[in-house]
Order: structure tokens, then C-alpha cells, then sequence
């Protein structure tokens, strides 16, 4: 999933405090389960804004709403005969969704309530770490299932590099050296001659580096 | 072995000699006299020198530049090169800039990680990893053409080399990591600085083992300890270095005053001993910003004087 941080409030509070009317927007998946943007965020960041307000001898309203998603239209339309009751709109979904939000509702003001991070696995409760950029050419099949794309500081496609120590990264000891991760699992797997295969060039046109990407599947198009 | 290049560093060691390299950080600036300087200090002493590549990603002046320098002085330079600043465009870009001078040393490299320099939060690279640096200039020099397939106009004439560290984690592919190195094209190895005798022995033994020698030329790494602060920073703080305790214990055993001597003392026993290991073709002395101390290491290893080599 993606995982998302919260926003200093003070932050958030400087993009909002000229509005009078302001919608929290929720979403019920990835930032429900990182604890950042669902329901109970939304609750949260509504009242301390509303005790703010209060403090500040303003008369704002403000709202709560938590959407099914916020990166599909039919969810998205759910908030349509509501929307002109206000003048912003905090998403606190990811942010695709706050993009998506605005895309929908052209003339409203729509701010980010979350910090939006990367792909993860929830380790345990409150620890999300990184497992994939989605560089759209996945190369795992030639490293055990463990991506040195996304968990090695370099990527480097042939590692490790001259800096893994213990096990871990050069740049942080808390941090796993990927290229350890792969010839572990490789031994495991009884593969470890696989590691002198050299990986080619990578084509990372499908990556960031390509520009902005779809996917286009036309067998579930109607 | 014939010279596939005209680098004086392949020439000396085709010729069997024990080769001697160096290395000089460029300057935090753009005075050319400071990597002249540098350069004086050591030219008589060593067959080529290596000019660093914003090493511990601290900003400085290209790599590239103070190579020509050298070149210009009538020295054999080694182009370090970082696969983290540059993409396949720049790196091919810059080979040949090197080439136009005829610079004829490349040593590829994936380069410190960011965060240990100035500007800790930029980008880095890493379009291609130093493996695919390796395959990148064999490619541009063996088959004259660029990655993208068309035909370079005078290709690169280089002596490719590439690192190598004996004691990095995890150990058991530290040989097979050569071995990988070999087969992407490598025809000259720079190692870490060795202060682990033994297990970079160790590692020597399973290099030739495999026959790895025969297609490599392994230079021995080797930096002078200035003082027991330093070898506990290297100890502790370096990744990847492996310093025995009685490295440490021998220079914090010896006064102040003397440590920088017994550190020069351990670097030329140390060099004494490596010289008869089976595969080391000679030495990398990395006297870091103490480069006035490169001809007095050399002279008391008994590699002086240099070769001649046309």
C-alpha cells in the first residue's frame, strides 16, 4: 500500500486560515490503515482546528467526510451536492487523491493534510518501510524477490557496493544493505551462482525518467 | 600481454613490472595550482595518479578537469568516475571529453553515498551501477559505439579499472564480485586500503584460486596512518574498513609525535610483505592529502626508481 505522514498542523493551518467554510476529506483506504487520513484522523484534525479557530475568535465550520477512495470517480461524486457548502477542502488521502479531488471540483481550493510517502509493508504497528518505486520493468525474478530499486540507496543493479557493513547500509545502520538481503535469500534459495549474472543496463524509460505514466489495458475497457 | 591502450599504467604492468599508483583530491576551488602542486610532489615516484571524483560526495573541482591538468604536466592520469552524479548521456559525454586529451586510465566507480557531503539533499543518479560503467567504456572502446548503437569518431582508447573490496560484507562474494567485475570488463582493480594483512591475504588466495589473477591486474590499496585518531576514525567510522585492533594499539602505543613515522613505517612493511603475495601486480598509495609522504613510502618499499616505458 501507500503509506502517508501527517502534516504539521501548523501547516496546514497557514494554507487554510484565510477560509471560512472547510471540508476535511478522508479516504478509507491506504490512510486509513497508516493511521493518517481515515476517519478518525479526520475527527482528530477537525477538532484541533476547530479549537484553533475558537482560540482565534473565529467563526469557521468545519467539516468531517471520509470517502470510500478518493482516486476513483464514483466515490468522488458522492460529494458533489455538497461541495458548494464550502471554500476549501483538506484531503487527507494521498496524493493521488487530493490531485483527483481537484481535478473533479475545478474552482475549489484543495489542500494537502498528508505528507504522501511510498509503497510498504506494514512491519508492526506504527512501522511502514519501503518494498517498491514502481519502476514499471520488475527485475525480481533475478534477485530473490528483494528490490534493490527501491531498498538499496544507490539501486545499485549489481551490489552490493563498498559500503555494506554487517549487513547494513553505509548510509544508516538501521537500515538493511539490500544486496546482503539478496545473496541471503539466493543462498537460501540454492541459486548463489545466479549472483555473477550480470544485470544489463536497465531500460528506466518506464520509470519517473519515461515522463508521466498510464497503463492502458484495453481488454477491460468497455 | 600486449597493450590494448596507450596507457603508461598498462604499459608498465604488460611489461611485468609492479606498478605504482597514486591518487590527489581535486581542490574546494578553482586554483589549477593546487593539483599542479600535488601532482610534483609524487610524479617521479609513480607510474599514474588518480584524481578523485567529489569523493565523500563533497563538492569539488571536476575530476575531469584535474585530469587534463595532469595531462598537460606530461603525467598519466586515472579518471575516477561516479556512476552517482551522472546519467548513461553524461558519462558516455564525458569519456569522450577525457578522450579528446587523451586520458587513458577510467576507474569506475558507484561513488560515496550523498548524505556523507554538502549537499545531502540532492538527487542522485545511478542510471547505471559501476558494473554497467565497466560494460559501458569496453562497449565505447571495443566496438566503437555508443550505447544508443551508433559509431563513435575516434572511440575512447582507456585502460579500464574498477575497485575492489576485500573486506566489504557480505564476504563469501567478495571473490565472485571480482570475478563479475572481470567478466563486465575490468582490466585493472584498485583496492581499499588494506590494514587487515590476513584477510586480505585470505582473499588473495581465493582470487588465484580461481585463476582471477591471470586476467586481472590487482593493485594493492594502501594509505599511511597520520595518527592513532585517524586509525580509530578509519576503525569506526569508515564504512567498509577493516582495521585490526593492533593496528590502532601500535600507533596509540607509540608517542604522539611519532605516530605519523610508525603509521609510514606500517604502510612500507606493509607494502614489503604484499609484494611477494601471489597476484598483486603492484600498489595504489592513497596518501590522503599527505601526498609529500608518497616518495619516501615508495623509495623505502624498494619500488624506486619507476620504470621507464615508451
Amino acid at each position: 500500500m501507500i503509506v502517508a505522514d501527517k502534516k504539521p498542523i501548523e501547516e496546514i493551518i497557514d494554507e487554510i486560515k484565510e477560509h471560512e467554510r472547510i471540508l476535511i476529506l478522508g479516504c478509507n483506504e491506504c490512510v486509513t490503515v497508516c493511521e493518517a487520513g481515515g476517519k478518525k484522523e479526520v475527527g482528530v484534525l477537525a477538532s484541533a482546528l476547530r479549537m484553533y479557530f475558537l482560540n482565534e475568535g473565529k467563526e469557521v465550520k468545519v467539516d468531517e467526510k471520509t470517502l470510500e477512495r478518493q482516486c476513483d470517480h464514483e466515490y468522488l461524486e458522492e460529494i458533489r451536492s455538497m461541495i458548494d457548502q464550502y471554500d476549501a477542502v483538506v484531503s487527507l488521502a494521498c496524493g493521488v487523491g487530493v490531485q483527483f479531488t481537484a481535478e473533479k471540483y475545478h474552482s475549489m481550493p484543495v489542500y494537502p493534510g498528508v505528507n504522501t510517502c511510498f509503497m510498504v509493508v506494514t512491519e508492526e504497528r506504527g512501522l511502514w518501510t519501503e518494498r517498491c518505486q514502481g519502476c514499471g520493468e520488475c527485475i525480481l525474478a533475478r534477485t530473490g524477490a528483494i528490490c534493490p530499486v527501491s531498498r538499496c540507496a544507490k539501486r545499485v543493479l549489481n551490489g552490493p557496493c563498498g559500503g555494506s557493513t554487517d549487513g547494513k547500509c553505509e548510509i544508516n545502520k538501521e537500515i538493511d544493505c539490500a544486496w546482503q538481503l539478496i545473496v541471503d535469500r539466493l543462498k537460501a534459495l540454492d541459486r548463489l551462482d545466479d549472483y555473477e549474472k550480470i544485470s544489463p543496463l536497465k531500460d528506466w524509460s518506464t520509470d519517473r525518467a519515461g515522463g508521466p505514466r498510464k497503463v492502458i489495458r484495453e481488454d477491460v475497457q468497455q | 600481454m600486449k597493450p590494448k591502450t596507450p596507457s603508461k599504467l598498462e604499459k608498465v604492468l604488460a611489461a611485468g613490472h609492479l606498478a605504482v599508483t597514486s591518487e590527489c583530491g581535486p581542490p574546494r576551488g578553482s586554483d589549477p595550482e593546487v593539483i599542479v602542486k600535488k601532482a610534483e610532489l609524487i610524479k617521479d615516484h609513480v607510474d599514474s595518479v588518480n584524481i578523485t571524483d567529489n569523493q565523500t560526495s563533497v563538492t569539488r573541482m571536476c575530476s575531469l578537469a584535474a585530469c587534463i591538468r595532469l595531462k598537460l604536466l606530461g603525467l598519466d592520469p586515472v579518471l575516477q568516475m561516479v556512476t552517482r552524479d551522472r546519467n548513461r548521456i553524461a558519462l558516455q559525454s564525458d569519456i569522450l571529453g577525457a578522450a579528446s586529451f587523451d586520458i587513458n586510465n577510467i576507474l569506475c566507480l558507484s561513488g560515496d553515498h550523498q548524505s556523507f557531503g554538502d549537499c545531502a539533499t540532492g538527487q542522485n543518479v545511478h542510471d547505471l551501477d559501476s558494473m554497467q560503467l565497466i560494460q559501458t567504456i569496453r562497449h565505447m572502446r571495443d566496438e566503437g559505439k555508443f550505447l544508443g548503437g551508433d559509431d563513435i569518431k575516434r572511440p575512447p582508447e582507456m585502460f579500464v579499472g574498477a575497485a575492489a573490496n576485500p573486506f566489504a560484507d557480505p564476504f563469501e562474494i567478495r571473490v565472485p564480485r571480482l570475478a563479475k567485475k572481470i567478466a563486465a570488463g575490468a582490466e585493472f582493480i584498485q583496492t581499499q586500503c588494506i590494514y587487515n594483512l590476513d584477510k586480505f591475504e585470505e582473499w588473495m588466495k581465493q582470487v588465484v584460486d580461481r585463476g582471477l589473477h591471470e586476467k586481472v591486474s590487482i593493485l594493492a590499496g594502501m594509505t599511511p596512518m597520520k595518527s592513532a585518531g585517524m586509525a580509530r576514525y578509519m576503525k569506526n567510522r569508515v564504512p567498509g574498513m577493516d582495521v585490526p585492533d593492533e593496528v590502532v594499539k601500535r600507533l596509540s602505543d607509540t608517542p604522539k609525535e611519532k605516530q605519523a613515522e610508525e603509521g609510514i613505517n606500517i604502510c612500507v612493511e606493509a607494502i614489503q610483505r604484499l609484494k611477494e603475495v601471489e597476484g598483486v601486480r603492484g600498489f595504489h598509495v592513497m596518501a590522503i592529502e599527505w601526498e609529500e609522504k608518497v616518495p619516501e613510502i615508495v623509495e623505502r618499499s624498494g619500488l624506486y626508481p619507476r620504470p621507464k616505458v615508451d
